[in-house]
This record gives C-alpha cells, sequence and structure tokens, in this order.
C-alpha cells in the first residue's frame, strides 16, 4: 500500500547533537567531563568571553564532524569557516554565538528509516559545527522566576547541529529518524546519547503544505512524538475553525503536553553574521580518504550482515543492532551458543528484562547469558526457569549455577514426571472423566496438578503431552 | 539608507537604549560609513579571488588535549551578583 499523506503534514527536525566524547571544549583547553562538578569550574577567559581571549579551533572536534557528516552520506565542503551569530542573551558572554553559516562542513547526505510505508528516505540538507551555550536555571517557573542562574561550565562544548529536510509524514516517522541518527552517532563513538543535554531537538510542523512552526528544545523520543502529535492537531483545528497558521516559535511544556507560543522568530538578518575574524578558514577536503578509513560498520550495514550471516529474521536484526553495545554483546554470545538461541535470549528475554528495569545491557554478562542458555538448550532448566535466573541475577544479583541449586530450579527426572502424571490421573477420575466427554479444558487441569506435584519444575508441555499420552492409551 | 527606525531596532537587539536625539545621530553616522562602502563596491575586482580572513593562513588547530581551567572564585570575582557558584542575573524571558 503507498502511504498517502492527504493532510499535507511535512515535518523537519534540527538536531543539536554534542560530541561529549573529545577531551576538551570547542576553542579551549577546558575539560568535557563537567556533569558532577560545582557550577562555572570547567571554564576559562575563551569560554567567559574575557577581553583578549582567543578561540583556538579543536582538531578532533573537526575530525568527529567529518566523520558525522560521512555516516550522514553528507558531501564534505572544500573549504569552511566560522560566522559570528550576534545575539544579547547571557547563555553566552560574548554576545555571539560561534557557528559555520554559507559554508556548513557536511551538506546534502541522506539517512533511511522505516517510513509508514517502508523504507524512506530523508534528507539531511547540512551538518555544521558550533558551541554550546551556558546552562541557564530559572529560579521558578520561566515567567515568573526570581532571577536566573548561570552556568558557564557546559559553554564552549562542541555541537553538531544537523538539519533535515522536511520529508518526515508523520510524529511515527519523526521519532524514528531521532532514534536512526541516534543509533549512528552511538555507532560513531562521538558522543554518550545517555548524557544529559547530549541531543535535542527543534521541529519544524506544517499540515496542508502550509506554514510552519518552530517547536523548540525537545529532549526525549517520546516528548517529540507528543509534542508532533499535540503540534499538528492544534495547526488542523486552528484551520478548521477558518484561522491561519502564522510563522512563530512555540515552546513545548512536557508537563502539559501541550505547545505554547513564545515569540515570533528573530529572523535570519536580525542576527546580523559576519565572518568570525579571531579563528581562520579550514580546508579540510583532503582529510576525507583518511576519516572515511576510520568510519565502522553502521547499523544498516550490520543489520544486513546479522540476517546473512547468523540467519536471524528482520525484526530481531533490527532489534540487536540499534545500539552498538547490543550488538557487540550479542555477537559475542553468538560466538558460543547456537546465533538463533543467542538472539531469541539476547533479544526477547534479556532485553525485555533490561528495558523494564531501566538498565542497559551492562547490567549483565557474556558469560551469565551463556550459561543461562546452555542449561536450557541442554535440558538441564526450563524455560521458565532460564527468565527466573535472569530476573534473580538482575534483582538479587548471583551467579546462573548458583541460583539453579539455591532455588531447586533443575529440571525434574522423567520417571519423576511420569510418576506425577499417573498420580494426577488416579486421583482426578472427574476430570479425567471429563476430558474424555470432550470437555478440552480439563486437560489444563490435570497438567496443573502434575506441575504441583513437580514443584513447577516440569517442562509445561512435556508434561501436557505426557497427560495427553496417558489419557488416550 | 539605514533609518532611524532601523537604528532604533539594532539598538533593541542589542539592548541598548537609543533615545530619538540619538537615532538620529546614529543613522547619519552609519549613513557616512555606509557611504563609504558605497565607494568601494565601486573598484573593480574582476579576477580578484576572494579573501575570507586578513591573515593568508588556514587550518589552525590545537591537539584535544586538556588544559587547567580557572578557580571558582576567580570566575565570580567580578561579580556581586552569585548564587551557589553561579552568576545570577534578573529574571530572563
Amino acid at each position: 500500500m503507498v502511504y498517502e499523506n492527504p493532510d499535507g503534514i511535512r515535518i523537519g527536525l534540527e538536531v543539536h547533537v554534542q560530541l561529549n566524547k573529545l577531551k576538551t571544549k570547542l576553542f579551549c583547553g577546558c575539560s568535557t567531563e563537567y556533569h558532577d562538578s560545582e557550577p562555572n569550574t570547567h571554564v576559562c577567559p575563551v569560554c567567559l568571553g574575557l577581553p583578549g581571549s582567543l578561540p583556538v579551533l579543536n582538531e578532533k572536534a573537526v575530525e568527529f564532524a567529518i566523520k558525522v557528516g560521512l555516516a550522514l552520506n553528507c558531501n564534505i565542503v572544500e573549504q569552511t569557516q566560522f560566522h559570528r551569530k550576534n545575539y544579547y542573551y547571557p547563555d553566552l558572554p560574548k554576545n555571539f554565538q560561534t557557528t559555520q553559516y554559507d559554508f556548513p562542513i557536511a551538506a546534502n547526505g541522506k539517512i533511511i528509516i522505516e517510513g509508514e510505508d517502508g523504507e524512506h528516505i530523508v534528507g539531511i540538507t547540512r551538518a555544521h559545527i558550533e558551541e554550546d551555550p551556558a546552562r541557564l536555571q530559572h529560579m521558578g517557573t520561566i515567567d515568573r522566576s526570581k532571577g536566573t542562574l548561570i552556568n558557564y561550565n557546559r559553554s564552549g562544548m562542541t555541537l553538531i547541529e544537523i538539519v533535515s529536510e522536511p520529508d518526515m509524514r508523520s510524529p511515527k516517522e519523526a521519532r524514528r529518524y531521532l532514534e536512526k541518527l541516534r543509533s549512528i552517532l552511538d555507532y560513531l563513538g562521538v558522543f554518550d546519547g545517555d548524557l544529559e543535554g547530549a541531543m535535542k531537538a527543534d521541529a519544524n510542523v506544517s499540515v496542508f503544505w502550509g506554514d510552519r512552526v518552530e517547536v523548540k528544545n525537545i529532549s526525549s523520543f517520546k516528548g517529540l512524538e507528543r509534542a508532533l502529535v499535540y503540534e499538528i492537531m492544534r495547526q488542523k483545528n486552528h484551520i478548521r475553525r477558518g484561522g491561519e497558521i502564522v510563522m512563530e516559535t512555540r515552546h513545548f511544556d512536557e508537563a502539559r503536553g501541550v505547545t505554547i507560543s513564545m515569540r515570533t522568530k528573530e529572523e535570519e538578518h536580525d542576527y546580523r553574521y559576519f565572518p568570525e575574524p579571531d579563528l581562520v578558514p579550514l580546508r579540510v577536503a583532503d582529510w576525507v580518504p583518511d576519516v572515511r578509513k576510520t568510519l565502522p560498520e553502521l547499523p544498516d550495514a550490520k543489520r544486513e550482515r546479522f540476517m546473512e550471516q547468523y540467519g536471524l529474521g528482520e525484526t530481531h536484526a533490527r532489534a540487536l543492532t540499534t545500539e552498538i553495545k547490543v550488538a557487540n554483546f550479542f555477537e559475542e554470545v553468538a560466538s558460543k551458543v547456537d546465533p538463533k538461541d543467542a538472539a531469541v535470549w539476547v533479544s526477547d528475554i534479556l532485553k525485555g528484562e533490561l528495558n523494564y528495569r531501566e538498565l542497559s545491557i551492562n547490567a549483565f554478562t557474556v558469560e551469565d547469558i551463556v550459561a543461562v542458555v546452555g542449561l536450557v538448550t541442554g535440558n538441564k532448566i526450563t524455560e521458565q526457569s532460564g527468565v527466573e535466573i535472569i530476573r534473580t541475577v538482575l534483582d538479587d544479583g548471583g551467579k546462573p549455577q548458583d541460583i539453579v541449586e539455591k532455588k531447586g530450579l533443575l529440571k525434574v527426572e522423567d520417571d519423576i514426571v511420569a510418576k506425577a502424571v499417573e498420580e494426577a490421573v488416579a486421583e482426578n477420575p472427574e476430570a479425567v472423566a471429563d476430558y474424555l466427554g470432550g470437555k478440552e479444558k480439563s486437560l489444563n487441569f490435570i497438567v496443573g496438578k502434575v506441575m504441583q506435584k513437580t514443584k513447577g519444575r516440569a517442562d509445561a508441555r512435556e508434561a501436557r503431552e505426557k497427560v495427553l499420552a496417558k489419557l488416550n492409551e | 539608507m539605514i533609518t532611524k527606525e532601523e537604528v532604533e531596532h539594532v539598538g533593541w537587539l542589542a539592548r541598548i537604549e537609543i533615545d530619538a536625539q540619538e537615532s538620529d545621530a546614529y543613522a547619519e553616522k552609519l549613513n557616512s560609513v555606509l557611504g563609504y562602502f558605497g565607494q568601494l563596491d565601486e573598484v573593480d575586482t574582476e579576477g580578484v579571488e576572494p579573501t575570507y580572513h586578513v591573515a593568508d593562513i588556514v587550518n589552525v588547530f590545537r591537539k584535544d588535549e586538556v588544559t587547567e581551567s580557572m578557580p571558582q572564585e576567580d570566575v565570580l570575582a567580578n561579580t556581586e551578583h552569585k548564587q551557589e557558584g553561579n552568576f545570577k542575573t534578573p529574571k530572563i524571558m
């Protein structure tokens, strides 16, 4: 079925990604590890814009930016430079942000996402380097605050702003784009998405092919989807009531789930962009071949390989390649047990238990999952016991083998099951008669009795087969 | 031509109060600067490579190596408006 877009929904995203795997900021040697530090302890004259201070560009930041550009299938520009974007706001004490303007380092790329109607290409307009501003903390709500506290530790961190074409046609597609982007950046090793402020999105939304509205500062996947659902509904209702959509900037209030008008946006010429005289131009196109060699296998390629090499289905392959850490974990497990068993246990069971507890894959070891899979496939414990072991390891710690012993999870011997079946059938003549008379449900009752007698250590499926065989004798 | 209104708009962007008298004076001065740019525009630049920077150099970098930051008390030394290690400003929208 061809996906139709009769409401003319167009969504484009501007995503700010903090390259927090760099050791230092973009223009100075201040450390980027400020997350647990006192306010204003990772700053220097350059971050504070003190008179006479001069920015010097971080070479690694440029290399990382090229890496991002190449991973997003962009062209890397021949020559680029920095500009000053002037605005008066205390999150940057210089009163301008150093950014790239007419020649972004990377442009004209694309990302492939799972769209509403199969694979969907989202164009990348540009990706440019700029500095992050400071963190402002409003004392109370933003409109009634007594004052604002400013911490410049974040100021000067390297950001890459990735601007997409308005190619997404639903909030779900926008979310998938953001997830795919995070996955790619995660693979590149240029950022840690778990750190606060690592990724923020502004969304441009329009309906009925009309004017666009910008929704600012969305910081989670769920938040993005909710903000877009709300904003699309708001615009449609407004138009149906005879209103007109005007270009404006809106803020997403996460708590109330609504977007609020903030201001009509400054126009581009209000920023009075001009070339940054303190930084010389960049000519780094000849770095491209070397940087390209450092690109890892990216999610799409890895997914294809998992399907081919391990014979996995698309769903498993996709689930296992979204996060590089999970993909590596799976490959280690798959080298020790049957890859298909590894896929089921890592993707369907372990990941589910981790998600439920909001834990990452680091919370479990390859050794432990291999032990669990070995116990199940070796017919020593039931699948249900395997799941129980994983839960116990996550909640109380311990090693699978010890847990098996402590909880008595080893499967009971065949003859014990056979004996339990004999007893269950002999002790419940009514249920047997009911089953033979056509009441299918009575079978479950007898199987339940067998499980009771074996204290749940019989495999329920096997017990069922044995009861059936006995009844049909 | 720069008008008085444009001077006031730029003043607003920079959060500088400019009164009516000043805006007239600034408009006049800025127009004379623009007049000079107008003269520069007339120069024949056919075949001249564009200059992106006054110094004819490219690619000045530093290594991604940590240097020492300033002590917090030095950072905040020039302000009386501080709280718990932060700069403190009036309410900002």
